[in-house]
Order: C-alpha cells, then sequence, then structure tokens
C-alpha cells in the first residue's frame, strides 16, 4: 500500500524523484522546451512580455468544478490575460505533503495537462519538493507564467477612466460557494460547480471588438467588491454598480442568505470585469456573450469621477451604500 | 428567489417609503433592537428612504458585541487549558477580550475551531476521545435551541467530553433593563425577526403596555423593515402602543413552543454580564443541574485574570443607543476593519462595522 503514497524520498533529488518527474510530470506536459530537461526552459519572446507568479492553497483539493491543478493554471493564465497578454509558458512548482496519494496527484496532473491545453500554453519548466507530514496540506502548487503583450494594448488597473462602462463577464460566487459546499463542517449540498476556467481566448475576442478597453481584472478572492475598489484606487476614480444588474445564481443567493455572506465578497475564478468606453461597451458586450465563458455578461456600472476611489453601489431597493473591500475572511453570522 | 426577492422590489420599497414620508408628523426616534437588522438597514441604505423626522438608533442587539470582556477573557482562559478543544461560532474569533482574542490564542497554540452549528462540535468530540471539546454557547434565543439540542443529543449518545460555556442571553429582561436605565427616549421598537419566531411576540408586550411604547416584529429584508417602520408610524401617529408583527411568514405570536421547551428542558435562567449595561437579572441561561456534567464552567478551573476595558471605546455607550459610532472618536481611525479596538466594529453585526462598512462616513 505504501507503493501508492508520495514518501518523502520522491522528493530526495534521487532515483524516486527523477522516477515522479520523468513519469508524471514530464510525460504529462511534454513539449520541446521541457523535453531538454536543461536547467532553465529557454524562451524565444519577442516584444512586450507579461510575466506573472501565484501560489494556489486550497482546501479540499478537489472541488465541484475542478481540483488545485486547474486552479493554478487557470489563475496565472488568467493574471497574464488580464493585462492584454497572450500566455505561452507556464512553470509549476509541486510541494507536496509526504503521504498524498499517487492516484490523487495524477489527477491533479491531468487536469494541469487538461487546463493547459486549453489555455494553450506550455508547461515549460517545474520543480517538486515534498515535505513531511503536516508541513503542508496535501499539495501546494505555484505557477509562474509569460506572455507576450500585443502591439498597441496598454490595459491596466490604472487606466480606467470616468464614463467607462464595468462589464461583468458572469455570475459571481460560484467557486466559493462550491469549495465552501465540500468543506468540512459545512452540511449543505450544492450541484453548483466552480467557474475556474481560462479567460484568454475571452480575452482575446473582447480585443478584437474593441481597441477601448482601459482596464481587465479576475475578481478572485475579496470577489467583486475587492476587486472594484483596488481599481478605483489604482485609477483614482469613483465606481458606481447597480445591484439588480450583477448575476447572482440562486443557489449563491441561498447559500449567502444561510451564511450570511455576501455575494459581492465571494471569490471567482473564471470571471472578469472590464472597463470599456461607453462607445465600444455594447459592441464589447456582444463579444462577451458570444463566448461561452460570458454568455451571462453584463452592463453591471460606471466610472465616474465622484468621490475617487470609492466604489457605491444603488441597492436593490433604489438607494446607496458604499461597497468596501473585503477586511479578513468571512466567518460565518450567529444569527 | 422566494421570500428574497419580493422584498426587495424597488417599486415596493419606494411606495412604502413614499406612505412613510406622508404620514409621518411627529419626530420619532425608532430603535431596532437586533444587530442583522443594523446591518440590513445599512446595508439595503433604508435610513436614507425615511423623513427627517425618523431618528433610527441601534440598539444591543449583537450577541457578539454584548459578550462582555470577562466573558471573553473566560473562554480565552479555557481554550488556553492543555488537552481541551474549543468549539466557536466563527464571529468570536476576533473579538478583542481585555488583553487577546481567540484567534490570538489559537495563533498561539490553542486548539481552537470554527464550527458552523453545534452538532459539529459534537463531531469534533466523538472524533477525539482524549480531549476535552467545549462549545462555547453565544447567542441569543435564536442559537440556544440547537446548543441544548446538542447537550440533549450528547447525553442520549452518552459523550462524556463535550460541554458548553454558556454565554447565552435572553432578550427581554435586557430591553427592560435598558428602558429602565432611563437614558434614552423611545417612541418605537423593531423588535428581533429571529429571536421571535422562537419566543414569540408575546415576551415584547410589556414594553407597550409598561413603557408605552409601539412595537414590531419585523423581518430582515428591506421590504419587512420598511414596513415595521411604517406600521410604528402609523401607531405612533395615532397614538397607540401595541406589539404587532410585520414578520408572519417567520413568527407566530406564540412562537415556536417545541424550541421553547428544549431550552426550558435544559437551561434555567441566571443573571448574566452585558456590555455597557451591566450585569441584568434573569438575563442568562445557565445548564440545569440535570445537565452540569455538560457545563464547562464547574468541569474547569477557568482563571481569566483580571479584566480591563479599552480605552476611548465607547461600544457600551453605543449598545445603549446613547452614542452613535459617529462619536467615538476611534471610529476610522484607530478602530477600523481591520484593527478593531472593540467588538462592534469586530462583529458583522455590530453598529460600527455597519456604519463602516455601508455608511457614508468613515471618520475621513
Amino acid at each position: 500500500m505504501m507503493g501508492n503514497k508520495i514518501l518523502l524520498s520522491h522528493g530526495s533529488g534521487g532515483k524516486r524523484s527523477h522516477d515522479l518527474i520523468s513519469k508524471m510530470f514530464r510525460s504529462a506536459f511534454d513539449n520541446p522546451l521541457l523535453a531538454r530537461m536543461d536547467d532553465s526552459a529557454v524562451l524565444d519572446l519577442n516584444g512586450r512580455v507579461a510575466f506573472t507568479t501565484d501560489s494556489y492553497v486550497v482546501t479540499p483539493i478537489f472541488f465541484p468544478g475542478g481540483d488545485i491543478g486547474k486552479l493554478a493554471v487557470c489563475g496565472t493564465v488568467n493574471d497574464m490575460a488580464m493585462m492584454g497578454a497572450k500566455p505561452l509558458y507556464l512553470s509549476i512548482a509541486f510541494v507536496i505533503e509526504e503521504g498524498l496519494l499517487e492516484d490523487d496527484l495524477r489527477m491533479i496532473v491531468e487536469s494541469v495537462r487538461q487546463a493547459a491545453l486549453e489555455a494553450n500554453v506550455q508547461i515549460v519548466t517545474g520543480d517538486t519538493k515534498v515535505v513531511g507530514q503536516g508541513m503542508a496540506d496535501k499539495l501546494f502548487l505555484n505557477t509562474s507564467g509569460v506572455g507576450v503583450i500585443p502591439e498597441g494594448i496598454d490595459i491596466s488597473g490604472s487606466n480606467a477612466r470616468a464614463g467607462d462602462k464595468v462589464i461583468l463577464s458572469g455570475t459571481i460566487g460560484d467557486h466559493a460557494i462550491a469549495v465552501l459546499s465540500r468543506r468540512e463542517g459545512l452540511s449543505f449540498s450544492t450541484d453548483l460547480k466552480s467557474d475556474c476556467a481560462p479567460l484568454n481566448h475571452l480575452v482575446s475576442q473582447m480585443l478584437q471588438a474593441s481597441a477601448n478597453i482601459h482596464s481587465l481584472r479576475d475578481p478572485t478572492r475579496g470577489g467583486l467588491a475587492t476587486t472594484l475598489n483596488e481599481i478605483a484606487a489604482q485609477s483614482q476614480v469613483g465606481i458606481r454598480i447597480e445591484e439588480n444588474q450583477i448575476p447572482v445564481r440562486r443557489e449563491v443567493r441561498a447559500a449567502c442568505e444561510m451564511l450570511g455572506f455576501d455575494p459581492l465578497y465571494l471569490a471567482n475564478e473564471g470571471k472578469l470585469i472590464a472597463m470599456v468606453t461607453p462607445e465600444d461597451a455594447q459592441r464589447v458586450l456582444a463579444a462577451m456573450r458570444a463566448h461561452e465563458l460570458g454568455k451571462d455578461a453584463a452592463i453591471i456600472g460606471e466610472v465616474t469621477d465622484k468621490k475617487p476611489g470609492r466604489v457605491t453601489m444603488t441597492t436593490a431597493i433604489g438607494s446607496h451604500r458604499i461597497v468596501d473591500m473585503l477586511v479578513g475572511d468571512m466567518l460565518p453570522r450567529i444569527c | 428567489m422566494k421570500f428574497i426577492d419580493e422584498f426587495r422590489r424597488s417599486d415596493l420599497a419606494q411606495a412604502v417609503s413614499a406612505r412613510i414620508q406622508q404620514r409621518s408628523k411627529t419626530p420619532a426616534r425608532l430603535m431596532e433592537f437586533c444587530g442583522s437588522h443594523t446591518v440590513a438597514i445599512f446595508k439595503h441604505g433604508i435610513r436614507q428612504m425615511l423623513p427627517p423626522t425618523i431618528d433610527m438608533t441601534s440598539g444591543p442587539g449583537c450577541p457578539v458585541c454584548v459578550t462582555a470582556n470577562t466573558d471573553i477573557d473566560k473562554s480565552i482562559a479555557l481554550a488556553k487549558i492543555p488537552g481541551v478543544i474549543l468549539a466557536t461560532f466563527g464571529d468570536m474569533l476576533k473579538v478583542p477580550g481585555s488583553y487577546s482574542s481567540l484567534q490570538e490564542a489559537k495563533a498561539e497554540g490553542a486548539d481552537v475551531r470554527v464550527v458552523y452549528s453545534t452538532l459539529d462540535a459534537l463531531a469534533i468530540a466523538k472524533e477525539n476521545p482524549d480531549r476535552k471539546v467545549v462549545f462555547l454557547g453565544i447567542g441569543f434565543e435564536t442559537t440556544t435551541p440547537t446548543i441544548a439540542a446538542s447537550v440533549l443529543q450528547a447525553e442520549a449518545e452518552g459523550i462524556r467530553n463535550f460541554s458548553i460555556l454558556s454565554q447565552n442571553k435572553v432578550c427581554p429582561p435586557t430591553i427592560r433593563a435598558l428602558l429602565d436605565l432611563g437614558e434614552i427616549r423611545l417612541q418605537g421598537l423593531i423588535c428581533p425577526g429571529h429571536v421571535s419566531a422562537v419566543i414569540g411576540s408575546h415576551p415584547w408586550d410589556f414594553i407597550s403596555r409598561e413603557y408605552g411604547i409601539p412595537c414590531v416584529v419585523s423581518g430582515f429584508e428591506p421590504l419587512d423593515i420598511l414596513q415595521g417602520i411604517e406600521m410604528l408610524v402609523a401607531q405612533i401617529e395615532s397614538g397607540q402602543s401595541k406589539v404587532e408583527i410585520a414578520y408572519r411568514r417567520g413568527v407566530r405570536p406564540e412562537g415556536n413552543r417545541k424550541a421553547i421547551e428544549v431550552i426550558e428542558q435544559v437551561f434555567q435562567p441566571c443573571a448574566a454580564s452585558w456590555r455597557g449595561i451591566g450585569i441584568v437579572p434573569g438575563s442568562g441561561l445557565k445548564l440545569r443541574p440535570r445537565y452540569e456534567r455538560f457545563d464547562a464552567d464547574l468541569a474547569f478551573d477557568i482563571q481569566p485574570g483580571p479584566t480591563r476595558e479599552h480605552a476611548g471605546c465607547l461600544c457600551g455607550e453605543i449598545l445603549r443607543g446613547v452614542k452613535t459610532p459617529a462619536d467615538c472618536r476611534l471610529f476610522g481611525k484607530a478602530c477600523t476593519p481591520e484593527n478593531p479596538v472593540g467588538p462592534c466594529m469586530v462583529s458583522h453585526e455590530g453598529s460600527c462595522s455597519a456604519h463602516y462598512l455601508y455608511g457614508e462616513d468613515h471618520g475621513e
């Protein structure tokens, strides 16, 4: 039985490590750059390069609609896509807790492979470490990515301008509630799946529709509210959103009502918000809706020159309130 | 979504607001006792929909906020006893006691676990037979039935390593204590919806009868609250004072008999300490002698040490409705959700948190 668990010796650098790397990782992510097995991948890049890194720690590592592997690829691909870059290459580092089942690792490697295929990126370098029990929570992943930014693209969280329309690509909170529903101690069942997906193809469709997309960002941890606050602060603009225009699935709303959560603060892994000039907003919206990942896209508000740095919302009943950043973790309420 | 969407309709909300504007002539101070109401009022921007005659004041009804420092200190001291697993609702984690919080105790090695129901705490007890699992009983009548049920279940299943540190409170005696203080004059009270779902509306009768204050039990959706305010205004303008229910889908006058029975079976009234108000006779709940073996107070030698209050923090006055968060010089400066000084900023249902997160004034 010990044979199908990851052992500390899998991270020793010896034969077991080599076996793990060649049988598990190299075969899954096979491409000419990786196959060279040199100390670095040598990349041929022209023009402006986007470069990003992120670490992934999620409990549980398998959740409805994805797993930590898919999350790690999509997250890093999306970070590049939000700069308008074409993601090309990823690195992936596995920090494995001793005792992880090889079959679980294999499933995660397979979903890394699938997600990379879907996003059309290659995994060109990687690393494996095995740590003792209790030193990691089953598996931590780190991915870095490089991509190229096409000529003429200038997208940044600091480029939002008064008058821009705020477009959201779909329903919020699906990922957070899907993960939460499988978390120990929370006994509610739902068919909800994580929205975890690579957004680069959606972004490229949007960029074809308009050259006037000022800001793009994926509202991951901290949710829509926190991301909008980041853009409002970076661009020194105000943002006003309409509660009634924000798409939220019924199941997500129900879970939020039960737990005392606000969907605006729930994490997403396959959604984006775009700040687009009013003239081009409808064209971008149509392009988004034509893509599977943007079919529920909606204009949820606009950028203003009032109260720079602040996000406000017209509530469902027609009054107004501040939408602040998430502070700490959302914890279920008592009453 | 049924029972949600229909209570958030803009057209209906605007219509109720217009009727309140038209009807309200007498200046009236209305208090919502319950913290969930406070949050809903701010989150939906309800104050903006009311005429200048209506002054909304937040009351003490947040179970986290009203927990006195002595009790928080006691929970922390208990969590630090070797072999103890302290199970708590998440809200309590960040609340500062005299010197630290459960969150800090956890970081220092105490085994503090966030649970979503008391039954999860029982499950932890079953999984850890060699440890002692204590559930931190915080909350009003709303949560008490489930805590009582967990004691009954622990007894039925013969679980011996489970106990409750009861800091549970009941609301009616404290509203009386608050009114007897005479610090605030109220013309109307929005009575808590969830609490009333358990105890019914009759326990509030004394407020209208003895103090002449109109009462309406309200739900938590914006239309529920607006309707509750409209009913209060109608009573005020016609010189009446009675207890009405604007939350018929959740509350019956007699309450939930089964829930009341399970509370009464397991708990008996005792004096309890409320932040800002002090000791209120009959406002706490302790385990009845028959269930004493589940009483963490008796099972452990808890040594919390001396208590202290945070200098400058106005949580006590805010909970009594005599000050607002804006009156506190710490609000939005030394005390923010990132670095809360007092529980009213920590708790999601606290007045300061609601003012800060959803209000227009950040003390800037």
